[in-house]
């Protein structure tokens, strides 16, 4: 319940936040909203000597349009992501999915940018994110660079993110007028993470799909983006055998731990059913 | 451990303080203001028994740092009541309408559905129902919490129109 | 022009007593964050205290070193079971003849066990100094299940008491045996499984849960040295029997001894016995002369204190073909965990779990239940269950399903075929008690009649039949549950807890200007007794309630009672309240004759006042009869009025309800999403309807964490899950479906004002309605019985098992 001691600085920049990372070393950690990373302090899973808060670096906090890019900024809240109307008009599988993290005073304060640079796999967003194809902006003491959200996590808690670096925006291309899309996740109650979920962007063409894009939450030590499942569906009709084969890809690379959700072989299930429901929601959104 | 000094505004009134960064501000609201309205109830940032009003936002203050709160507005339960020291509706309406048993879920319960009403001023059942899954009740039930947030509602829409 | 006197009904309204919907007192404080719990109390000098626990679950402790605890500044102790041993308070008596460890002596039997406790300045020097203890174990095998601790090569777990063949509850039969305990005939009960036409047998577990009220466990204890008197705030039911047991085990005379129940933030039954941490936090302030605070966190709370459940029961029920049940057996193995601190009346090692032929007449039945140790949290008794009525009405209300599958019949016209008629009572059970009062009939036709219950069943078989054809991939389940269960613990001649009578109190005292004070035995934890037994009071001698505040938890001040638990303050102390208050009615009668100059038989009892019979302007009210206590000299009688009754009810009280369930299961998920739930409970009089209304919601909501998916369990080395609100499953407002109550009334004949209680009724009936429900959705596809709890995964593999998805 009590977490150990640390060091406490508020920079107010992201050069100063990266300077500060450089300067004092591999025991500083930064803290967005907190809440994935208080509550590891408070059972002394995580213990920093220093402390790194971001909340007063203002140009982290942005939600905006970049020509056929959306980006938002780490630091914007879910709450404020559920509350943009930019996104509600332009990607509303964001709300969709922040509407389903944890509760509503969580989701006050915890960021975009913490929800997808830990590594946690019982996280919402990173799957989402690797639906969307988004591109991770970082920064660090070598300076800027871009990485890919289906290329970022190696490991639970484990991501291409290097010491001294910290992510300070997604972005990803506006996803096409009348896209479908959904994320379907199921949990034990309100907050929890999910038993299995499934993130499906697509678009269609009258009857034929003519892109579409579908990961895994936490049915493995990372987000999965399921790139055979996607492909399944492309060229289709979204008929029967083509629904019936992305769910079985789906289900083909799930690999979920057995928990107090259920053992392994009932989420990988639960995934699967997952997948086709969050096809069929896609495909009613989808304006063909 | 060096302690920092902290400064926030808290019910209304500028309070300063040492304290180790690593204190909770649940903590640093119980023990150094006296504050002992909000409560802990677990350790893992579920039950919202300790919630407060941060920044015109409701925040599990279990799991924020003092120094994280450093230079915030922060209102807990105590500071609920209207400015002329009479009960705030929802308050009224949690009595009216037997909300709380124990009433240790009650002050974070309030405090919560206090913002809720402000974002939402005439939110349905379901509505209510999402809007406290971050506050926890082992005794009621939740339905004349549900009921009361519904009355209370009703009684501040009704004033606001009285008003206009 | 004269004021229209008011009449009888304004009188009784203003009283606002027996039956209405009083608003609460106690709201006030806690809508405005002014209550006082336990981890409030800020004293001059405090200092806090904290815990190393174990990391294993069964394992020799090889060595502790404190020093470098004791060198961190701010630490001010680091005690250990060596530390205790000179005052010989290592180990505790539990309340169920038991020994408890109070730090763990040489070896260590739980996950979570306390191995020292630290005693700092602050507390978070104190959660620093936990982490800086090293302690070295060499790890033992581990018991993580009841089924294997009889095992003939299972590991010894108390070696403190392994020579001991005899237990506090009759001969030990194993190393990790503690008593077999049974009851009822099992002679006529075999006679009767042997000649039945037909025999039901099933498994039914009750899988280990906790109580978890929102506010933990802890305490203040503060030794003043310089009077010799020790006081400790602290979240117990029992107040009075903490000081009697904290006397006995530190030889403190009681007098010196005072225990205070401040405002406690839920209890179910968690916060019944005695933890390691009062008697710590106890013996670090008599050592340093300073009040030491221990306040457990939620993880703590959840996987060393009190659990409740973990009962095996094997049942076996015999009936006619046509559904006549002619007998009833069932073995119980009971888990206790390390330690049987089992908090039950000393005679009754598995609580009243006797009361298992529920509403039923059952002629013949018979009782035998094993307890077990094994490396688990100790407890067992806890969580709205009424010493084991949740477990034996569970068993009996899923026996009585798997009859119904057995016969192929409705499970609610089975119940309706075997009910105890009204004209049976009061009735004496083949276990044994004696049922005080019930209407079982009534009761069931008016829920099932409510809820359209041959409208549902018919929606149920269109239901199977969609499904049947692909239309639906959902299953509609109903659940009945009739249960009868047994509270008011209870009359002193079989009903003691270590000891101590379970009789319980009330004293009043009306002061001059005509209100009053009142002070209990018992301690609310939520039930609202400062409202709720001024009510009754306001009836008996016609004071307003709001002119009569009410005490309790101070055992300096409160008369002895056996606390609040088991929905025993209405049977037991809210009989006493109604006696005192008849003993102050009489002594007013007495009063108000001397000041009318009439005979006190010539007077007669109207609402709040004493009126001459025939003349009905000639009387005086009961505050007027107050100030002339303490004014005028009467021959006879001692100034003041006052009156204290100690009530030792002559049974315990039954009430009854039936509840309905509706569920809807998705086949492919097994998420079951709770339609709709109607509870018809029957406590007797009413006290104050609204009251009892929050007390069910509260107690189904309970009942559905427990049915939906609560569960802490241990692994094969003792790991223990569900152990952190991660989880151990509360339902948020989301999860929780809108609850329809309704009531009937049967008075108990035994109780001066007919009341029965009801805090726990939704606990036990809940429980058994959702999972009779669920079972009932997989029923026409030949499921007979599944085991709690009914989380999505386990609710998907019965459709798995059943060839339903395919």
């Amino acid at each position: 319940m009590i977490p150990g001691q640390f060091e406490y600085h508020r920079p107010t920049s992201v050069a100063d936040a990266v300077g500060l990372l450089g300067k004092l070393g591999g025991e500083a950690r930064v803290v967005a909203g907190g809440h994935s990373l208080i509550p590891m302090m408070k059972m002394r899973m995580a213990q920093p000597d220093h402390l790194i808060d971001l909340q007063d670096v203002s140009e982290l906090k942005y939600i905006l349009e970049d020509g056929d890019d959306l980006v938002i900024g780490a630091m914007s809240t879910q709450a404020e992501v559920i509350a943009s109307d930019l996104l509600a008009r332009k990607c509303p599988i964001l709300a969709e999915a922040a509407l389903q993290i944890a509760d509503p005073q969580i989701r006050y304060v915890g960021t975009l940018g913490g929800n997808v640079a830990n590594g946690d796999p019982g996280n919402d967003m990173p799957a989402i994110m690797q639906a969307l194809d988004a591109r991770y902006d970082l920064a660090g003491p070598n300076g800027k660079r871009q990485v890919s959200a289906r290329e970022f996590y190696e490991g639970a808690y484990f991501t291409k993110l290097e010491d001294g670096e910290i992510l300070t925006s997604v972005r990803f291309a506006t996803p096409a007028a009348g896209h479908g899309w959904s994320y379907m996740k199921q949990k034990r109650k309100i907050g929890d993470y999910a038993t299995a979920a499934a993130s499906v962007m697509l678009t269609l063409s009258g009857d034929n799909c003519t892109s579409a894009s579908v990961s895994l939450t936490n049915v493995a030590s990372t987000p999965l983006y399921a790139e055979a499942a996607s492909k399944a569906l492309i060229g289709t009709a979204l008929d029967a055998n083509a629904v019936d084969k992305a769910v079985e890809e789906a289900m083909a690379i799930a690999d979920p731990a057995s928990d107090g959700r259920g053992p392994s072989a009932y989420r990988t299930k639960v995934a699967g059913v997952m997948v086709r429901r969050a096809i069929e929601a896609a495909r009613e959104r989808a304006a063909g | 451990m060096d302690k920092m000094h902290v400064k926030l505004t808290v019910n209304g009134r500028k309070v300063e303080g040492l304290a180790e960064p690593r204190t909770l501000l649940i903590h640093f609201l119980r023990e150094e203001l006296n504050l002992t309205g909000p409560h802990i109830g677990c350790d893992t940032s579920h039950c919202g028994a300790c919630t407060v009003d941060m920044n015109g936002m409701s925040v599990k203050s279990c799991t924020v740092f003092v120094a994280q709160a450093n230079g915030a507005e922060v209102t807990t339960i105590e500071g609920i009541a209207n400015a002329d020291g009479t009960l705030h509706a929802v308050q009224a309406a949690f009595a009216e309408h037997h909300g709380l048993q124990c009433g240790f879920c009650t002050p974070g319960m309030i405090t919560r559905a206090y913002r809720l009403l402000q974002e939402n001023p005439t939110p349905t059942e379901e509505e209510i129902r999402y809007g406290i899954s971050g506050n926890l009740c082992r005794c009621t039930g939740y339905q004349n919490i549900v009921k009361a947030i519904q009355a209370a509602a009703t009684t501040l829409n009704e004033a606001k129109e009285a008003a206009e | 022009m004269t004021e229209q006197a008011p009449t009888s009904e304004e009188r009784v309204a203003k009283l606002q007593g027996l039956g209405c919907s009083r608003k609460r007192v106690e709201d006030a404080r806690f809508t405005q964050g002014k209550g006082n719990y336990v981890d409030d109390i800020k004293m001059p000098g405090m200092v806090f205290g904290d815990f190393v626990r174990s990391p294993y679950g069964h394992a020799r402790i090889k060595s502790i070193n404190k020093d470098a605890a004791l060198a961190l500044p701010g630490v001010i102790a680091v005690l250990t079971a060596a530390d205790l041993k000179p005052l010989n308070l290592h180990y505790m008596p539990t309340l169920a003849g038991d020994v408890q460890a109070v730090l763990a002596d040489e070896k260590v039997l739980f996950q979570n066990q306390e191995v020292a406790f630290v005693v700092a300045e602050d507390r978070y020097i104190a959660a620093d100094a936990v982490e800086l203890v090293e302690v070295e174990y060499e790890e033992l095998p581990v018991i993580n299940i009841a089924t294997k601790a009889m095992d003939p090569d299972a590991p010894v777990l108390r070696e403190d008491i392994k020579d001991k063949t005899e237990g506090a509850h009759g001969p030990r039969k194993h190393h990790n045996h503690i008593f077999t305990w049974e009851a009822g005939d099992a002679r006529a009960t075999a006679k009767a499984l042997d000649s039945a036409e037909v025999v039901a047998s099933e498994l039914i577990t009750y899988q280990r849960v906790h109580p978890c009220p929102l506010e933990t466990c802890g305490c203040v204890a503060s030794m003043d040295k310089i009077n010799g008197k020790l006081t400790i705030w602290g979240t117990f039911q029992a107040p009075h029997a903490v000081r009697t047991v904290a006397s006995l085990i530190t030889n403190i005379a009681e007098h010196n001894i005072r225990i205070v129940s401040p405002d406690i933030g839920g209890g179910f039954g968690n916060k019944v016995g005695v933890y390691p941490g009062y008697i710590c936090a106890a013996v670090a302030s008599i050592v340093t002369g300073v009040p030491v605070k221990w306040i457990e966190d939620r993880i703590e709370n959840l996987t060393a204190t009190a659990f409740a459940r973990d009962y095996h029961m094997t049942g076996q029920i015999a009936a006619t073909k046509d559904g006549k049940i002619t007998g009833l057996k069932c073995h119980v193995l009971a888990d206790h965990g390390a330690f049987d601190a089992c908090a039950d009346p000393t005679q009754f090692p598995a609580g009243f779990f006797h009361i298992c032929t529920g509403s039923y007449d059952i002629p013949a039945a018979h009782v035998e239940v094993d307890g077990v140790y094994t490396n688990k949290a100790p407890g067992g008794v806890a969580y709205r269950c009424s010493f084991r009525v949740t477990e034996a009405s569970y068993f009996i209300e899923r026996m009585v399903d798997v009859l119904a599958r057995k016969l192929d019949m409705d499970p609610a016209e089975l119940r309706l075929k075997n009910f105890i008629s009204k004209e049976q009572f009061p009735y004496t059970s083949a276990l044994g008690w004696e049922y005080d009062s019930g209407d079982y009939q009534t009761a069931m036709d008016k829920a099932m009649k409510a809820i359209d219950y041959a409208g549902l069943r018919a929606e149920q078989k269109a239901n199977r039949e969609a499904f049947a054809r692909g239309e639906t991939r959902k299953l509609m389940g109903i659940g009945t549950a009739f249960f009868t269960e047994i509270v008011g613990a209870g009359p002193v001649k079989n009903c003691d807890i270590l000891g101590l009578g379970m009789f319980d109190s009330c004293e009043i005292r009306i002061h001059p200007t005509g209100s009053a004070i009142a002070r209990l035995g018992t301690i609310s934890q939520g039930q609202g007794h400062a409202t709720t037994f001024a009510q009754i009071l306001a009836t008996e001698i016609g004071i307003p309630a709001e002119n009569i505040t009410v005490e309790e938890g101070d055992t300096d001040t409160a008369p002895y009672g056996l606390g609040t638990y088991g929905s025993r303050s209405t049977p037991v102390a809210g009989a006493a309240t109604a006696m005192a208050g008849r003993k102050i009615r009489a002594k007013a009668q007495m009063i108000a004759a001397y000041l009318l100059e009439v005979h006190d038989d010539d007077l007669e009892w109207d609402v709040d006042r004493f009126v001459v019979k025939g003349a009905p302007d000639r009387f005086k009210t009961m505050a007027e009869i107050a100030f002339a206590s303490y004014n005028k000299a009467i021959p006879g009688l001692e100034p003041g009025l006052e009156a204290v009754s100690y009530y030792d009810p002559p049974n315990m009280t039954y009430p009854f309800g039936a509840y309905f369930c509706v569920v809807d299961v998705d086949v492919d998920t097994g998420v079951t999403d709770v339609r709709r739930f109607y509870a018809l409970d029957d406590c007797g009089t009413r006290i104050n309807p609204m009251v009892i209304e929050g007390q069910v919601h509260g107690g189904l909501t309970e009942a559905l964490a427990i049915a939906m998916g609560q569960e802490i369990s241990y692994d094969e080395i003792g790991n223990v899950s569900g152990g952190s609100l991660m989880d151990f499953f509360l339902p948020t407002a989301v999860e929780t479906p809108h609850w329809e109550t309704d009531f009937t009334v049967t008075p108990s004949p035994h109780h001066p004002i007919g009341a029965k209680g009801v805090g726990e009724s939704p606990n036990v009936g809940g429980v058994s309605a959702f999972s009779n429900a669920v079972n009932d959705a997989f029923a026409h596809a030949g499921l007979v019985h599944t085991q709690m709890p009914h989380d999505h995964w386990r609710v998907w593999k019965v459709a798995n098992d059943l060839g339903l998805n395919g």
